[in-house]
């Protein structure tokens, strides 16, 4: 004998098993090389800086769902991957209790906010970033030594640094490739670089891991290829000019590729899909202008890093590149906005 | 990764759902036994309902005519089998709505011998001799749409036809009744091909096939008849490649212009079961009875493609094949673009290809619909080339209009490629759907004040 009731639901009744929580979880499975690279090179305060950052996050995306009476968002993992990256770009010394600050303002004003995953403007980790490096310039500009002897056994007096205090650095501080370049004219071998026998944030070293990571994401469709092909590329092709000219006065354009935050930027971090362009021309102009503004902050502005701000006026334009792009719709002569 | 694609024999975009063709793609076409009751809707092809021309009690033979045309957009019904009319009355169809209906009860013992009619001849007809033919046999698209094909193989004035193409693709996941169609009727497709030929005044035909049919291609390349124009063109797998206008870009690089037919670009298309069914039956001058259909899906125990009356109950045909005790959801259709069916009392209709039974585990129940995150994957699926994100997004804010107006809507022919692909689970066609019946009825509205 048959049911007498059935279901009913609206076509298709197939959908592609991928959803937006798989997507998330695999940026995060995309991070982890990236996390224990930076663990490993940095000890026990990598590990400190990322996991007060995600926990942070995490801790501020519940509470805010909560407060607002919501379920719960936390399990789409997007909170995870905003205070991971936070945690990555922050130096490996950097005081906790302002990586805590910084989770919680990335959260709650990149990202809640807006409405929440989705509607967010800007990518909430450099949000936060941004507002760490502007209420902390000199914490977040000393930089600790990669691979000293005493990394998995000690933590740097700084990060445990009491709410409101200034932090207490250890004698030895080291400068980051473009810091040592700017500064003082030296210029660091591209096989450290790429295999991150450098100083730096936490998690923008070792430009080898970060790139795989974004290889499994794109082989994956979970990521656009054409971001950070248009970020890597446009820095490249500006950067090699500019060394053809004076190669005195300029830098190699792979010594701009691989130093700095610019692999980790242009792979983790201008992919974020909410606060990028949605049409495929719209991604690589969108690219493009991180890579070149990069490029111009590195060489003629104050300071000797310029990713995070360049992805944030992206993120601020992103919307308008969609709006000037027009697509001709199948069977039309006419062009339509694409957004 | 569009970058990349130079559009080669193949239309922009799509997606590549599985295919779970391979339960049936091997089993030859069975017939199906006869039901008790059959039960005729009358509203069963677009366009107006057939007429009822018999009255209750009587008896009819198989291939009788039991509803006229009415008007040129509409197809007669014929008898599906030798029987008695038990009761003319509304009966239940699959979009909910009733239709004026036949309750027809089989005779037990008949023979089931079908009605001979007037046959069409092909070498005396004239081309709207055929047209005729063609309507007066009940055909409509059999490959879902179900618009009567005589209105389609009309070439307007000052238009021509210079490519008829025959639909094989078959792009819906799990339906292979076109492949077993054309694996065992080769020879009713090629008269058919002669009838539609000589209909339209065409000098050349494409049968369009997809890559995952390659051992139907070859058996057709291998009985095309001496001096057909006939040529085999098989593409690469991907939906939806059976949509009319995709299949004409795909073979012929060529766009359907926003709202036209095919003949705008002096093109045809009919489908291949729709084909043979023309060879079949306008020899014999007879009316369509039945067709051929995929049982298929993960609830259903006697898989196969099934010759079944038109106008078999759901429920008879869901007991003689058996069905899993969990049921859940019946599609009548492949499961990009059938329907849910929503109750079993409905019948079989021509435009029915499949029939899928999915069971609790197999429905795609989804938990949770997420935010659009703006990735983008609905823009690189739409075969029309629109913006499904945006499109979302004012449909949420209920702006129709500008829906419409700005973002070529009513372009959509909702084939569900963006929904499949959307990891936020929005149910995109759902309100595309939704949008464009409201925007049909504001239009219709503001038709009815211009002219009061």
């Amino acid at each position: 004998m048959l049911k007498k009731t059935l279901d009913i639901s609206s076509s298709p009744h197939i959908v592609k098993g991928r959803s937006t929580d798989e997507i998330m979880k695999n940026v995060v499975w995309a991070l982890l090389p990236v996390v224990f690279f930076s663990i490993y090179s940095f000890g026990l305060n990598a590990l400190l800086v990322i996991l007060t950052a995600t926990f942070a996050s995490i801790i501020t995306e519940h509470f805010l769902c909560k407060i607002s009476k919501k379920e719960t968002t936390v399990r789409d993992y997007s909170a995870v991957i905003t205070g991971l990256l936070l945690g990555l770009s922050l130096p490996p010394s950097f005081p906790l209790w302002m990586t805590f600050v910084g989770g919680v303002i990335g959260i709650a004003l990149g990202k809640y906010i807006f409405g929440g995953l989705g509607y967010n403007v800007f990518n909430p980790a450099l949000v936060a970033r941004a507002v760490l490096q502007a209420a902390f310039p000199v914490a977040i500009t000393t930089w600790h030594p990669a691979f000293i002897s005493n990394r998995f056994s000690t933590v740097s007096e700084s990060v445990f640094t009491w709410p409101f205090m200034e932090p207490q650095y250890d004698a030895v501080s080291g400068a980051t490739p473009l810091s040592a370049f700017k500064f003082d004219g030296i210029t660091t071998s591209i096989t450290e670089l790429a295999f991150g026998q450098i100083s730096g944030s936490t998690g923008e070293t070792c430009a080898i891991i970060i790139a795989l990571g974004g290889i499994y994401l794109i082989a994956r469709n979970m990521m656009s290829w054409r971001i950070p092909v248009a970020v890597l590329l446009s820095a490249f092709l500006l950067s090699g000019v500019l060394y053809l000219l004076n190669s005195e006065l300029y830098p190699s354009p792979v010594f701009m590729l691989l130093s700095g935050g610019l692999m980790l930027g242009a792979v983790f971090m201008a992919t974020d899909m909410v606060s990028s362009p949605i049409t495929p021309l719209g991604l690589w102009i969108y690219g493009c202008i991180i890579g070149i503004l990069t490029i111009v902050i590195r060489i003629w502005g104050g300071l000797s890093e310029g990713v995070m701000y360049s992805i944030l006026l992206a993120n601020a334009i992103s919307p308008h590149i969609d709006s000037l792009i027009k697509n001709r719709v199948y069977g039309t002569k006419r062009k339509i906005k694409a957004t | 990764m569009a970058f990349f694609n130079f559009h080669k024999n193949t239309f922009k975009h799509g997606i590549h759902p599985p295919e779970s063709k391979g339960e049936t793609n091997g089993m030859s076409i069975k017939q199906f036994p006869f039901p008790p009751v059959i039960i005729l809707p009358m509203a069963q092809h677009i366009g107006a309902p057939s007429q009822i021309i018999v009255r209750e009690g009587q008896e009819v033979h198989r291939g009788q005519l039991l509803a006229k045309a009415e008007g040129y957009v509409s197809v007669p019904l014929h008898a599906p089998v030798s029987g008695t009319i038990r009761k003319i009355a509304n009966v239940p169809t699959i979009s909910g709505k009733m239709s004026p209906g036949i309750f027809l009860e089989t005779f037990p013992f008949s023979t089931q011998e079908v009605l001979e009619g007037k046959p069409i001849d092909l070498d005396t007809a004239t081309p709207e001799d055929i047209l005729q033919g063609i309507q007066g046999a009940g055909i409509v698209g059999l490959g879902g749409a179900a618009f009567p094909t005589h209105v389609k193989l009309k070439i307007p004035d000052g238009k021509k036809c210079e490519t008829l193409i025959i639909n094989g693709i078959e792009c819906e996941p799990y339906l292979t009744t076109d492949h077993r169609v054309m694996l065992e009727q080769e020879h009713d497709i090629f008269t058919g091909i002669k009838y539609l030929l000589k209909a339209t005044g065409t000098q050349k035909v494409i049968i369009g096939i997809e890559a995952n049919k390659q051992d139907a291609a070859n058996h057709l390349k291998k009985h095309i008849p001496k001096g057909m124009p006939v040529s085999v063109q098989v593409l690469p797998v991907k939906y939806p490649q059976g949509a009319e206008k995709m299949l004409v870009t795909s073979i012929l690089g060529k766009e359907i212009p926003s709202g036209k037919l095919p003949i705008e670009v002096g093109v045809v298309v009919v489908n291949v079961a729709t084909t043979a069914e023309i060879g079949r039956l306008l020899p014999h001058g007879q009316g369509i009875q039945e067709r051929v259909i995929t049982i298929a899906g993960p609830g259903v125990k006697k898989k196969g493609n099934y010759t079944i009356p038109i106008g078999t109950p759901l429920r008879f045909v869901l007991e003689q094949v058996g069905v899993d005790e969990e049921i859940s959801e019946v599609y009548m259709g492949g499961p990009m673009m059938g329907v849910a069916v929503s109750n079993l009392n409905i019948s079989i209709v021509k435009g029915t290809s499949g029939i899928l039974v999915f069971t609790k585990k197999d429905v795609n129940r989804i938990p949770k619909i997420y935010p659009c995150i703006k990735c983008g994957a609905c823009l690189d699926a739409c075969p029309i080339l629109l913006n499904p994100s945006k499109l979302g997004i004012l449909a949420k804010f209920e702006a129709y209009n500008e829906m419409a107006s700005d973002f070529n809507l009513m372009d959509c022919f909702e084939c569900g490629s963006c929904t499949y692909v959307c990891p936020s689970h929005i149910p995109l066609v759902q309100y595309f759907r939704l949008a464009k019946r409201i925007i049909r009825k504001r239009e219709a509205n503001k038709k009815e004040e211009v002219d009061a």
